[in-house]
């Protein structure tokens, strides 16, 4: 492990003490020692000017590069070097010399500002130390897991491959298959459409006949009730008694009118009666008889009873999205209460006429009827088969489809959700699908965004996923999140936040992104040194 | 931050149907919403009233005569009325005209808190007097305030020229208090008004008792004539409604006017504060300039709309003079600029003093205000300076800032969390960039409950400043005047109790939609509430507060979401007075009120820092101010000049504008550019709206970046010089950035320049304020003046054009010729780790090889200097080859720690020896180098204590 590595030569340093502490000017790093020699012209590192040796460090910036005030302020672009024994050297910008500001945990940047600074460097240095190592444990574990990850993701891939491969096979018997079926209905169809045709005109030719003998019986009653005198025929003066014969609807019946009716004849009889009743057999109102409307043709569909369910949508755009606002969720509520005061009267059911209703399908129709049912199940049956393998078949192609890292490491985040819960929101990451934020107490769901890419930096993509066009913001652009991968045994998000309106950011742990562990095999060795 | 939408609009539904109604038109302002003159029934009514022969006559033999002023009667012979007219010669070449009822009705308001004290008068003595005029003294250079009996008009004039004169255009208007003509109406009006109303117009014939109450009025106001003749109410005198808000107005009508005539003017400035040319326009044919303190949702360039604050002060200038008008009067008022030529309104006895010429210029100014009384002080100069100490000496001076609120501010609406703090404070560090003050808006409380935390996103606040002051930083969190209405909320509680909230006009208290929702007002026009207001900074009230922590009072206009125009209705009560009178007072008294709370919090020892919004005349004393909610275009950043210069000639230097732009995402070039603006703007703050991406200095790019930190770094390392001309402003009242004819008054091409001003008198600015601007043309003003580049120290004549060709890094500063600037050249990460820091002079030699300048330098953040004279300041001179630092406050002491590290001297010529003269007289050579192509000699490390006696000597 890299950390203990470094140790090795922190804990030199440490042991060895001050005595060896090289002589050198102040915020001077030993790599740059060579270049600062006592009582030597000293020349800029830049090579810009040479000065004499008393002029390094005296408070004033000779050097254009600053090279030459490594232990103060003096030079605006200077910067100081700490050592930092027991921790990690480092560079800081000379402004932070003696600025009452301790940033070297040795103390050494403070040296004449009056600040109170401690060294804090062992402590810190265990800190660290602690810190990597637990780091590395976890890289480590992290990786094992990763490699595990990759092993199944390779092996899931192969299997959905092969899937997808038998899929497809069966995929195009199933298309046989459903041609076959199709051939079989098709067939089955042709005689059950004829004999529906044949049972059909029957029963028109059936109807017909019926209705000829409605007529015929109403026309001798008609005879007989025009005939007041009984004398066996009917005579103008007869007929002119029921004014609605009236042809031109002025009012009055008139005799020669009557007389159009009858045909010219003064007096018909009963056979006669036949061409004077098609004359006015739509206007004749029966003596006996209240008034009655003639029956409205009711179209066969209409027949049917309305549904009418309270429970079921009444909308059929019900597939509004999450993303709609809550106003709008209002406005269903509204209309749903509309809805429950609507009248659920059922329409009654129209009675039909007498021998209106058309006969049984004799058994012999019913039976092609039956069979060609049965071929239509069967092929719709084999058809919903091959549409539900199609959707396999895609749902494995776009799994397999995304990029789900350099050794499919990712693969095992497809189809999962995690979730964090916060003071007021549940965060849901689903990856490679969409990130949304709930609120904890009620509240409909936002969406903060949907799968866009890996937008890591170059060297490293994978370490940032992009969600994009979420719930659009008030004056603002659409949501977004950016999530933060980092390496975890775990499986987990461990933060979220909204550093700017609407862009949010998630850290996200996983094993997925562990690296490989650079120098595993100096583990026991920095044991021993410690 | 501030102006409200923003999640509100979406989130709180209980007043969502009110902001989405008011948010409409969010990109823009909706002017809709605020009243144009024609809309305000007093201005509309003042502004009918055409220039003519004034009904006003002076009787003069009401004068009396006192040692401190003099007074006479007013009579108006339209209406008979009488106005009582108080002349007051003041110290320091100012005379002040008072003109009142001469028996109101009810007392009128008169502005209090504004003046620092009652001005001191100068004797003022008859020098002549016949039928119909009055001639005084108004002592040297034969001044002398002619007072013209019929018509009335007062006219100052100086040996042979008319300085300024008042109503000679005859626009003198007093609408004097009267009952209202349907008293017994006016009592059922609230539910039968407007029939009432239709009812008068058919009975035109008076009751009884309407006759009755007329007659008493008569008899309050008997005069020679004995009668006041019955004027006709007109619209809006007793009730006006403006969109869906109605003015019950129960004092009836009582705006006031008056003309003012400048002879040979063609140039006036100030009136802030307006989104305006820093040169005033003339206003026929528009609106008038309008001063009402109003909260303005996205504000619009280029027009005489009113904004948050308002200063009623005006500064006319022309080679031969500079005055000033100051119009004390808080009400809501209306300013006219005219052109016009002099001489047309000249006759009587003004003609006996002065030559006309028919031909000449004039600028005519007519102030219009709602309410009140007209009190004016008449500045007289003459010179530009002297307006600055004139108006200083009536209402104060800037106040001394601690030198970090003089450092860089970054704020946003808002920084989310404690941690959101910290990573924002870590990434300065990480980009090397300094900043003294990070910024936390209104999501930092509870609820919108000022004082509080919010106890998710700020449960240790002390730990968040603990950690900023290990850093020598600080910080400013919001506390807004407008209060929480909730039974659970101390403060609300206690202001309750004490009966401190403003009443509406049935005496309940009034409320209002803000930020919180339903919110009080507190009643800081109550001395008795400011005090314990300012109570509530002491540590231990405002738990979890600091002493790095200061503060900042938005949204004080006071800004009242469903209010009319979005601010308090005129109606409202403070005590006896209505809001009308006091609207424009009310911004500058919840910063007093705050200002003192923080000086009080330590124990008086530590100077404070406030930033208002809202402001009037007056309100330099207490801290900064910023030009409010605008926006990320270049047109903003632009107006950023002559918004703060305005401000400036009117007493408030402490000015700035959110860098960057409130509202908007700017793009990296404005935002960069901005920077470099901001950098030389005294107050120098970036801010963002909630909505807006983040913005931090290094989120655009490691180029952008480098860009930005260079011009903070140029802002430190010139703090000393800002401190030392802040301190100057607090001493003498000078602005600290000033326009150019400030300092060039007899150079007319200065005179409209508003793209470039000065700092001090000694740096002149020109900030790039172009999208994609390959060079800029600065004007370098004064005959024989010579300037050099700060950059390159590359030397340019005066009084000429330059061209100057810019980069993405330029930002174009000049020195003038004849100065000592001093720097702090270690720029660290915050103005308090500079502390110590030596410093570098920069002498720029003017074209007689000298140049001189002062240091200023004192703990930096208490009142020692002012109460135990601790400072050290010095001035520092150069001629004759010898440059030296003489002390200019002998009685103070002060002792630093600071050194003078090089001494820079441009334009000079090589030495031969250069010799550092101690006090003691030891002496000892200097090194230096010669830059022979820039005329530059660098004089390395002197090393003397910046409080010392010195003299460097050139051979």
């Amino acid at each position: 492990m890299t950390c203990l590595h470094l140790l090795l030569t922190l804990v030199f340093a440490v042991s060895l003490g001050t005595p060896v502490e090289i002589q050198r000017p102040r915020g001077v790093p030993l790599t740059k020692k060579p270049f600062y020699e006592e009582n030597k012209p000293f020349t800029c590192l830049d090579g810009s000017r040479t000065i004499p040796f008393d002029r390094v460090n005296d408070d004033y910036c000779d050097c254009k590069d600053g090279s030459d005030e490594p232990g103060t302020a003096a030079c605006p672009n200077g910067s100081f070097h700490c050592t930092n024994a027991g921790y990690r050297p480092m560079f800081i910008p000379s402004s932070r010399i003696n600025d009452g500001i301790c940033d070297c945990c040795d103390t050494t940047d403070e040296y004449n500002s009056g600040a109170k600074c401690e060294n804090t460097c062992k402590e810190l240095g265990l800190k660290e130390r602690d810190v990597l190592q637990k780091m590395a444990e976890i890289t480590k574990e992290g990786f094992l897991l990763k490699q595990q990850l990759i092993e199944e993701a390779k092996k899931g891939r192969e299997e959905k491959q092969g899937k997808v491969t038998d899929m497809q096979e069966n995929k195009k018997q199933l298309e046989e298959k459903v041609e076959a079926l199709r051939t079989v209905k098709e067939t089955a169809e042709q005689p059950e459409k004829e004999a529906k045709e044949r049972h059909l005109k029957a029963w028109e030719e059936q109807k017909a006949a019926i209705r000829l003998e409605k007529d015929k019986a109403k026309m001798a009653e008609a005879f007989l009730e025009l005939d007041d005198n009984a004398d066996g025929f009917v005579s103008v003066s007869e007929l002119q008694s029921h004014a609605e014969l009236d042809p031109d609807a002025d009012g009055t019946l008139t005799e020669t009118e009557v007389q159009g009716l009858m045909g010219g004849a003064a007096q018909v009889d009963t056979s006669t009666f036949e061409s004077v009743w098609t004359n006015i057999k739509d206007k004749y109102h029966s003596e006996s008889q209240p008034e009655e409307p003639a029956p409205v043709e009711t179209p066969p569909e209409e027949v049917k009873e309305p549904v009418v369910d309270n429970d079921s949508e009444p909308f059929p755009e019900d597939d509004i999205s999450e993303e709609e606002d809550e106003d709008e969720d209002d406005e269903d509520d509204y209309h749903e209460d509309d809805d429950k005061v609507l009248p659920t009267v059922k329409t009654p059911e129209k009675s039909h006429e007498d021998g209106e209703a058309m006969l049984p399908y004799d058994p012999d129709t019913q039976t092609l009827i039956d069979a060609a049912q049965k071929a239509r199940d069967d092929f719709e049956d084999s058809e919903k088969a091959l549409r539900e393998m199609d959707d396999q078949i895609r749902n494995i192609e776009k799994e397999l489809s995304f990029d789900f890292g350099p050794d499919a490491e990712f693969t095992y985040l497809y189809s999962q959700c995690y979730e964090l819960t916060t003071s007021e929101y549940i965060y849901r990451l689903c990856p490679f699908n969409r990130v949304s934020q709930k609120p904890k107490y009620g509240g409909s769901e936002t969406n903060l965004g949907t799968w866009g890419s890996w937008s890591g930096p170059e060297n490293n993509k994978y370490l940032v996923m992009k969600y994009e066009h979420g719930t659009g913001c008030w004056q603002g652009p659409n949501r977004s999140t950016t999530v933060k991968l980092t390496c975890g045994k775990e499986t987990v998000v461990t933060s979220t936040s909204e550093p700017s309106r609407c862009e949010y950011l998630m850290e996200f742990t996983t094993p997925a992104v562990c690296q490989e562990p650079a120098n595993m095999d100096l583990l026991p060795h920095g044991h021993e040194e410690l | 931050m501030a102006a409200f939408c923003g999640r509100y609009c979406t989130a709180q539904t209980g007043w969502v149907p009110l902001i989405v109604l008011l948010c409409v038109s969010a990109r823009a302002v909706d002017r809709s919403n605020f009243k144009t003159c024609e809309q305000s029934a007093f201005c509309k009514r003042q502004r009918e009233l055409k220039p003519g022969r004034s009904p006003y006559r002076a009787l003069l033999d009401t004068l009396e005569l006192s040692d401190s002023r003099i007074t006479l009667q007013l009579i108006n012979d339209n209406n008979k009325v009488r106005l009582l007219l108080e002349l007051y010669r003041l110290q320091g070449n100012m005379t002040r005209v008072k003109i009142n009822e001469l028996k109101p009705l009810k007392p009128r308001y008169e502005v209090p808190d504004v003046l620092i004290s009652d001005p001191i008068t100068e004797t003022l003595s008859v020098v002549s007097q016949d039928e119909n005029s009055l001639v005084l003294s108004l002592g040297g250079k034969d001044q002398r305030l002619i007072v013209s009996a019929q018509p009335f008009r007062l006219d100052i004039v100086e040996g042979p020229q008319v300085l300024v004169s008042l109503n000679s255009r005859g626009l003198l208007a007093f609408e004097h208090l009267r009952a209202r003509k349907d008293t017994i109406s006016h009592k059922i009006s609230s539910t039968v008004g407007s029939m009432w109303d239709s009812l008068k117009s058919i009975f035109s014939s008076k009751s009884e008792l309407e006759q009755a109450t007329e007659q008493e009025n008569v008899e309050q106001r008997t005069d020679e004539d004995g009668q006041i003749k019955e004027e006709e109410d007109k619209p809006g005198m007793w009730e006006e409604t403006f969109k869906s808000h109605t003015d019950s107005k129960p004092n009836g009508p009582s705006s006031i006017s008056l003309d003012f005539s400048l002879p040979g003017v063609e140039h006036v400035y100030g009136i802030p504060e307006h989104a305006d040319t820093l040169k005033l326009k003339n206003t026929d044919g528009s609106d008038p300039y309008r001063l009402y303190n109003l909260d303005v949702f996205q504000y619009e360039l280029h027009n005489p709309m009113a904004l948050y604050g308002a200063v009623p002060v005006l500064i006319s200038h022309s080679t031969d003079r500079t005055m000033g008008i100051f119009w004390l009067n808080a009400a809501e008022t209306w300013v006219d600029i005219s052109s016009n030529t002099a001489g047309k309104m000249m006759f009587g006895k003004i003609l006996d003093f002065v030559q006309v010429s028919s031909e000449a210029p004039q600028t005519d100014v007519r102030w219009i205000s709602e309410s009140g009384i007209i009190d004016v002080f008449i500045m007289l100069g003459p010179k530009p300076a002297d307006v600055f100490t004139q108006y200083a000496s009536l209402t104060g001076t800037q106040s001394f800032p601690p030198l970090t609120a003089l450092a860089y501010h970054q704020c946003r609406w808002n920084y989310n969390d404690q941690e959101d703090v910290k990573s924002v404070d870590q990434g300065f560090d990480e980009h090397d960039i300094p900043y003294d003050f990070i910024w936390l808006d209104i999501e930092h409380a509870d609820g919108k409950r000022y004082f509080t935390w919010d106890p998710s996103k700020f449960p240790q606040p002390k730990e968040m400043l603990q950690g900023l002051m290990d850093k020598r930083r600080k910080l400013v969190a919001i506390v807004d005047p407008h209060i929480r209405v909730d039974n659970g909320y101390k403060i609300h509680n206690e202001i309750l109790s004490k009966n401190f909230y403003v009443k509406n006009k049935d005496g309940g208290d009034y409320e209002g939609w803000c930020w919180p929702g339903n919110s009080g007002y507190p009643d800081f026009t109550n001395p008795e509430m400011r005090a314990w207001w300012a109570s509530k900074f002491a540590y231990e009230q405002y738990e979890g507060s600091m002493e790095n922590q200061y503060v900042w009072n938005d949204m004080n206009e006071p800004s009242v979401f469903n209010g009319p125009e979005v601010t308090m209705h005129k109606d409202a009560l403070h005590g006896g007075w209505e809001h009308r009178d006091v609207h424009n007072l009310y911004g500058l008294y919840v910063q007093k009120a705050t200002a003192d709370g923080l000086v009080e919090r330590s124990g008086g020892v530590e100077r404070p820092f406030v930033l208002t919004r809202a402001f009037f005349a007056g309100s330099q004393r207490y801290g900064a101010v910023w030009t409010g909610d605008n926006a990320a275009e270049w047109g903003h950043l632009k107006i950023s000049i002559p918004m703060c210069l305005s401000l400036g000639l009117a007493g408030i230097s402490f000015c700035g504008a959110d860098v960057g732009g409130f509202f908007k995402h700017p793009s990296a070039e404005l935002l960069v550019r901005w920077y470099q603006a901001g950098a030389y703007q005294p107050f120098f703050r970036a801010h963002a709206h909630i909505d807006t991406p983040r913005r931090e200095p290094w989120l655009f790019g490691p180029e952008n970046t480098a860009l930005i930190r260079e011009a903070i770094r140029q802002r430190y390392a010139l703090l000393p010089y800002w401190y030392q001309l802040f301190y100057n402003a607090h001493r003498t009242g000078y602005p600290v950035v000033r326009p150019l004819w400030v300092e060039y008054p007899n150079d007319v091409a200065t005179f409209s320049i508003e793209d470039e001003y000065l700092i001090g008198k000694d740096l002149l600015v020109h900030p790039v304020t172009d999208e994609g601007a390959t060079a800029v043309t600065a004007y370098l003003p004064g005959k024989g003046e010579v300037w050099y580049d700060v950059h390159t120290f590359q030397k340019h004549d005066g009084e000429q054009s330059l061209y100057i060709p810019v980069t993405m890094s330029s930002i174009p500063v000049f020195q003038r010729g004849g100065s000592i600037i001093c720097r702090k050249d270690r720029v660290r990460r915050s103005s308090s780790c500079m502390e110590n820091d030596p410093y570098t002079l920069y002498a720029a030699l003017n074209s007689q090889g000298s140049a001189e300048g002062e240091l200023y330098i004192d703990d930096f953040h208490t009142f020692n200097f002012e109460k135990a004279k601790q400072f050290v300041h010095r001035h520092l001179s150069f001629s004759a080859n010898t440059l030296s630092s003489r002390n200019l406050a002998p009685d103070s002491q002060f002792s630093t720690a600071s050194w003078i590290e090089k001494i820079v001297i441009i334009g000079g010529s090589q030495p031969s020896s250069a010799t550092l003269k101690n006090a003691d007289d030891t002496e000892s050579a200097l090194e230096f180098e010669f830059d022979s192509t820039l005329a530059v000699l660098t004089l390395r490390k002197p090393g003397v204590n910046a409080a010392a006696d010195w003299t460097v000597i050139l051979r």
